[in-house]
């Protein structure tokens, strides 16, 4: 086969391979790009020049403006006079109200590093939950941060949060004991053990009030963006066990229990969230005992709790009927009763599945929390409506601050959906 | 009825019912804070100051009154109220006192069950127009477009107004000051209407205040004073008398500063029955003998904390008008301490 | 229970309730009951002694006295002489406009997005993608005041039309954007327009049958009749009858020179309608958009290629192919959307526009003090609302729920 094809038998045939010639200048790199992706067509074309265009307005507004900025001026007269005619932002504002943005007006100031370590904190204490390659250590900070934050907020005597820890552990430890023989027991038992724990400790706080106390805040004097991260993360927490419980109720045989939580959940799904605060702000105190009241911000937790419940308890609804019925069956065969089944094995597979729409949920909320605004808490939103467009020095800085704000919820919302996005590729085992 | 008595059935099985506000004086002392329910910001009666500290012509009554409780005129927890939530705030106890520029009027006494303890400043709504637009009379503005904080009377008195003086107007409804003044600056509005108090302190936070005007209307009374729940009259007549102890204090001469002197004994018996050098007036309260001497020491007398905060020296620059003292052809009037 | 129990000894002892799964559940449902009534009437009892200590009670006898305040949009008769009841409706019809305008926008919005975020053009893609993440991503709350601000901001005030020499002159002579709103002309019919309206609905009628006809002939005869007549047949006689009778329809156009203040007459969509619309479509829109992009993929790559390889174009695979079978995915997370709109459309107030929470809880609630009273109607309202809409959408859901045979 060889030697009848030499080079010298026939010289018409090429030896060497040619070199590749580059594509035609049409087919390859930009202008091949530009070709596929941006005018494969006519309409095609018209919607690549409409685009350009309305990137190019956008752009030519926004980046002037950003450029020009004024990032030190006392007021919004000085700040127009350093401007002196062109287009800028008078970002100023920002700068000089920035720790009432952040922490709000009545927040001592010389207590800004402990929200601030609050949230740092608050990093690694979510962390571990929602990646679950990093070591299980870290889990010990998520059980300790509610105490610590709390600690960390509102301040007082540290006493306070370490035997709120200290009979949450009690009552843990009396359940572990208990729940061998049935889980309402453990459950039961549990609370009791803990509450028991409260009240005796509560001897102690009493007579600690000034030990290693940082200074008290009270809740009235949160605001600015710390208030939205505060009612954000507490009413998601507080608000997945009790969605967790709707959810079961609603999926239960028991027809009374069900139809308490039908009724719960289509009723707080079925009104606004602004309804509800002003049940909160308005109408609440009346539904206390006589003679008690409780302050705003535990009135709205209170509300937008019940609030994301009913949506979490939906949420999770979805991941129980999405369970195959061959599941309920097999713990029922492996004679789990209802409680060992749920625990076993129902819910971490159903919450398993739900955790993206927890997410999703988790952001609608806490892109709501801004509506506290309007029953008069200066929140992020109520402080740029309030005290800062009505304020003489920055009257009339509108979009420098509605920017920032929108910035602000822009980073953590997007951070979070984009965490739920991964977390929905990653779960995707059983499609593809 | 029926309804009462069934829920009175299930009520013997829950807990036993106290009524709220029984003894506000009590939870205020236990407290150790007084609740005090302010505007959200009105510069001049009550607004934060750059450094979140409160203060303003309202602000100081709150003060006044701690300082005559407690004895300290920084033991106050301000809370800010809108004109929707401050009556509930204040029926259902979550402030112990309303200074919130809040209109005396029949229904508010009576249907909502408050008491007014006094007036501790006399307004009438006004209208406030650019200058440019040349409108010299309210009567002139059929057709125009009116910017109004909704929640307080001053919503009803236009409507009252325009309609008997059968004129059209386009009404803006708006939650705060703060967003009533964008929208007038911003030209979204003609005309801005409220108490004529809060239209000159609005007035003075312009840049260019003098392009804009107040027109000579005045449509309606506006008996602005602090109030507290029907029922409690203990309490009713501490804010009462310790706002009459700013009052006569002015009428008197006592002022912040020759305070000190008077309270060591004076030749007019009124005088040491108010510092509580004379008479048992303190103890009738509830209170102690010093109460008014402590209330008047925090910013002084009704004529100092009307100078400090809206008074002719600040840039809200209001007149006394109405509210000078009797003595002075005004209507503050203080019934004597005896 | 006790009676019982005596009777069945054998069969039925005390301690079955807690023991037999059988009578468990009837102990629990009875423990819930009883928590939950004990509650109800703890929750009750405090709202009575509160309310008979602070001198109040629960009455609704306030909604037929005169609201005593103005409305600065209503779609119904209504000054401040009428009822809170009527000044309720007005909320109501407000709510219900700017929703239902809302939604409209909001789903037109949201069908281009999503389907331009597919599109082979890779800027576009790239800008949807960025307008519907910035748009999700931020409160609606921050949205309307943006929004609110950039209406005030950008009109400028309505001076500079007025007056016999004004510094602008409307566009078209008809159209005005001011920072009070858009002022355009309004229709006004005149005594005989009830004639030219019938003649339409008629002329409707006969341009459908035309259609018909030219179908039915096609099928029956193979003669192609033509089919434009149908535009002709359903304008003309409608025109002809307004011009015969001397014009009974007619637009008012807006009047610059009758006030100092504003332009009067013609039709004026306020300017917090246009901003909370506006807010409501373009944030929600983008929500949409997710949703329809969701369903478009998840109609199976192998119907495009099939459509493909029946040489039909993109465009009419996308509305014949695609579409079709994507909106079965698309249509209940989009009405979940509608109802987004209507309750979002509660922060009307931040913008000064008169919904049922601006009204009946706002204005209504202030001026009363009503809170309880208010605040329960209007939660009532939104509920029905919700409820009608949940149902509207299980009888979808039943209707295209796939027929499994």
């Amino acid at each position: 086969m060889s030697d009848q094809h030499t080079p010298a038998a026939v010289a018409y045939v090429r030896t060497e391979t040619l070199p590749e010639l580059p594509p035609p200048a049409s087919e390859a790199g930009l202008v091949k790009w530009l070709r596929e992706n941006l005018f494969s067509s006519i309409p095609n074309s018209i919607l690549t020049i409409l685009s350009l265009w309305a990137i190019y307005v956008i752009l030519s507004g926004v980046i002037p403006w950003i450029t020009n900025g004024i990032w030190d001026a006392s007021n919004i007269r000085e700040c127009r006079e350093l401007l002196n005619g062109a287009s800028g932002g008078c970002f100023a504002v920002i700068a000089e109200r920035w720790p009432q943005l952040v922490f709000g007006i009545a927040y001592p100031q010389d207590a800004y590093w402990r929200p601030s370590l609050a949230f740092v904190l608050l990093l690694v204490a979510v962390a571990p939950v929602l990646f679950s390659n990093l070591p299980r250590m870290l889990l010990a900070v998520t059980l300790v941060y509610p105490f610590l934050a709390y600690w960390l907020l509102w301040g007082g005597s540290i006493f306070i949060p370490i035997t709120a820890f200290g009979g949450a552990a009690i009552g843990y430890m009396v359940y572990t004991r208990l729940v061998a023989q049935s889980f309402a027991m453990g459950l039961l038992g549990g609370v009791v053990a803990a509450l028991l724990a409260w009240w005796v400790f509560g001897f102690i706080t009493d007579n600690t009030r000034g030990v290693l106390a940082l200074e008290a805040v009270a809740s009235r004097d949160m605001g600015g963006f710390m208030l939205n991260m505060i009612l954000g993360t507490v009413c998601v927490s507080l608000s997945l066990p009790i969605g967790i419980v709707l959810a079961l109720g609603r999926q239960s045989d028991m027809l009374i229990i069900k139809w308490i939580c039908v009724v719960f959940i289509e009723f707080i799904r079925g009104v606004p969230l602004i309804t509800l605060l002003f049940v909160a702000s308005v109408v609440l105190a009346y539904f206390f005992p006589p003679g008690t009241t409780q302050d705003l911000i535990l009135r709205v937790i209170i509300m937008i709790t019940l609030f994301s419940s009913a949506y979490i308890a939906e949420v999770i609804r979805g991941g129980l009927a999405a369970l195959p019925r061959g599941q309920y069956e097999a713990g029922d065969s492996l004679g789990l009763d209802y409680a060992q089944a749920m625990r076993l094995i129902i819910l971490p597979q159903a919450l398993k599945i739900s955790i993206p729409g927890i997410v999703n949920v988790a952001v609608g909320l806490f892109k709501d929390t801004t509506l506290v605004s309007v029953i008069s808490m200066f929140d992020l939103v109520g402080m740029i409506r309030g005290p800062i467009l009505a304020s003489t020095d920055w009257s009339g800085v509108y979009w420098e601050l509605w920017g920032f704000a929108a910035l602000l919820f822009f980073i953590v919302c997007y951070s979070i959906s984009q965490y739920s996005q991964w977390l929905e590729r990653k779960l995707a085992t059983d499609h593809r | 009825m029926k309804k009462s008595v069934l829920l009175g059935a299930l009520a013997v099985a829950g807990l036993a019912a106290g009524s709220a506000g029984a003894a506000t004086l009590d939870d205020v002392k236990s407290n150790g804070v007084l609740k005090c329910g302010v505007t959200t910001g009105l510069v001049g009666f009550a607004a934060p100051n750059a450094s979140g500290e409160w203060e303003g012509f309202d602000v100081a009554v709150c003060r006044a009154v701690a300082a005559a409780v407690l004895g300290d005129g920084n033991a106050v927890e301000f809370v800010p109220t809108t004109g929707k939530t401050r009556f509930t705030a204040l029926s259902s106890g979550e402030i112990d006192l309303l200074a919130r520029n809040t209109t005396w009027t029949f229904s508010r006494d009576v249907d909502l069950g408050f008491t007014f303890v006094g007036v501790n400043y006399y307004d009438g709504q006004g209208f406030m127009v650019r200058k440019d637009l040349g409108v010299a009379s309210a009567t002139e503005l059929d057709g125009a477009t009116v910017c109004i904080q909704t929640g307080t009377t001053t919503e009803l008195n236009l409507a009252d107004y325009f309609r008997s003086n059968n004129i059209s107007y386009e009404p803006v409804p708006i939650e705060t000051n703060a967003e009533a003044q964008q929208q007038y600056l911003a030209g979204a509005c003609d005309v801005y209407t409220t108490d004529a108090s809060g239209l000159a302190a609005t007035r003075a936070a312009f840049e260019d205040a003098d392009a804009h005007m107040l027109l000579p209307e005045i449509i309606s009374k506006e008996p602005l004073g602090p109030l507290v729940r029907h029922g409690d009259d203990q309490w009713g007549d501490i804010v009462r008398w310790t706002l009459n102890a700013l009052i006569t204090a002015e009428e008197l001469g006592v002022t912040s500063a020759n305070i000190e002197q008077m309270a060591g004994g004076t030749d007019n018996p009124e005088i040491n029955r108010l510092l509580g050098t004379e008479g048992e007036l303190g103890a009738m309260l509830g209170l102690d003998a010093e109460w008014a001497r402590r209330a008047l020491a925090v910013s002084g007398n009704y004529g100092e904390i009307f100078a400090a905060n809206i008074g002719e020296g600040t840039p809200i620059a209001l007149a006394r008008g109405l509210n000078a003292q009797w003595t002075q052809g005004g209507l503050i009037y203080s019934p004597p301490f005896r | 229970m006790s009676a019982i129990s005596d009777e069945t000894a054998p069969a039925f002892r005390l301690s079955m309730l807690i023991n037999d799964t059988r009578y468990r559940s009837l102990t629990f449902q009875a423990i819930a009951l009883l928590l939950l009534i004990i509650f109800m009437a703890y929750m009750v009892n405090n709202l009575i002694s509160n309310l008979s200590a602070a001198g109040l009670n629960i009455s609704y006898g306030f909604l037929d006295d005169p609201a005593g305040y103005d409305v600065n949009q209503r779609l119904i008769e209504y000054t401040s002489q009428s009822t809170h009841t009527r000044a309720a409706f007005v909320g109501i019809l407000n709510t219900l406009l700017v929703a239902f305008l809302g939604c409209v926008t909001a789903t037109v919005l949201g069908v281009i997005a999503g389907v331009l975020r597919l599109s082979g053009n890779w800027l576009t893609a790239k800008l949807m993608a960025v307008y519907v993440e910035a748009f999700r991503n931020v409160p609606v709350l921050i949205w309307i005041l943006i929004f609110g601000t950039f209406v005030t901001l950008s009109g400028g005030p309505p001076r500079q039309f007025l007056g016999d020499d004004p510094e602008r002159s409307m566009f078209l002579g008809a159209f005005a954007f001011t920072n009070r709103g858009l002022h355009m002309p309004s229709i006004v019919t005149g005594s005989s327009a009830v004639a030219v309206i019938m003649i339409f609905l008629v002329s409707i009628v006969a341009a459908f049958w035309w259609r018909y006809h030219v179908k039915q002939t096609l099928y029956n005869t193979g003669k192609l009749l033509p089919g434009w007549v149908f535009w002709p047949i359903l304008i003309v006689p409608a025109i002809l009858t307004q011009l015969v009778l001397g014009n009974p329809i007619g637009l008012e156009m807006p009047d610059t020179t009758a006030n100092r203040f504003n332009i009067q007459g013609g039709l004026l969509i306020g300017k917090p309608l246009i901003a909370l619309w506006l807010a409501l479509s373009v944030y929600t829109g983008a929500f949409i958009a997710e949703n329809v992009r969701a369903g478009i993929q998840a109609v199976s790559k192998g119907q495009t290629e099939a459509a493909n390889a029946l040489g039909l174009r993109p465009n009419r695979t996308m509305s014949l192919v695609v579409l079709p079978q994507a909106l079965r995915v698309i249509i209940p997370p989009l009405i979940s959307q509608y109802l987004n709109i209507t309750k979002n459309s509660s922060l009307a107030i931040v913008v000064g526009y008169a919904d049922i929470t601006a009204t009946l809880g706002g204005i209504t609630l202030n001026q009363t003090g009503r809170a309880i009273e208010c605040i329960l109607l209007v939660m009532l309202f939104y509920l029905t609302i919700s409820l009608l809409i949940s149902a509207a959408m299980n009888v979808y859901n039943k209707s295209v729920s796939l027929k499994e045979r």
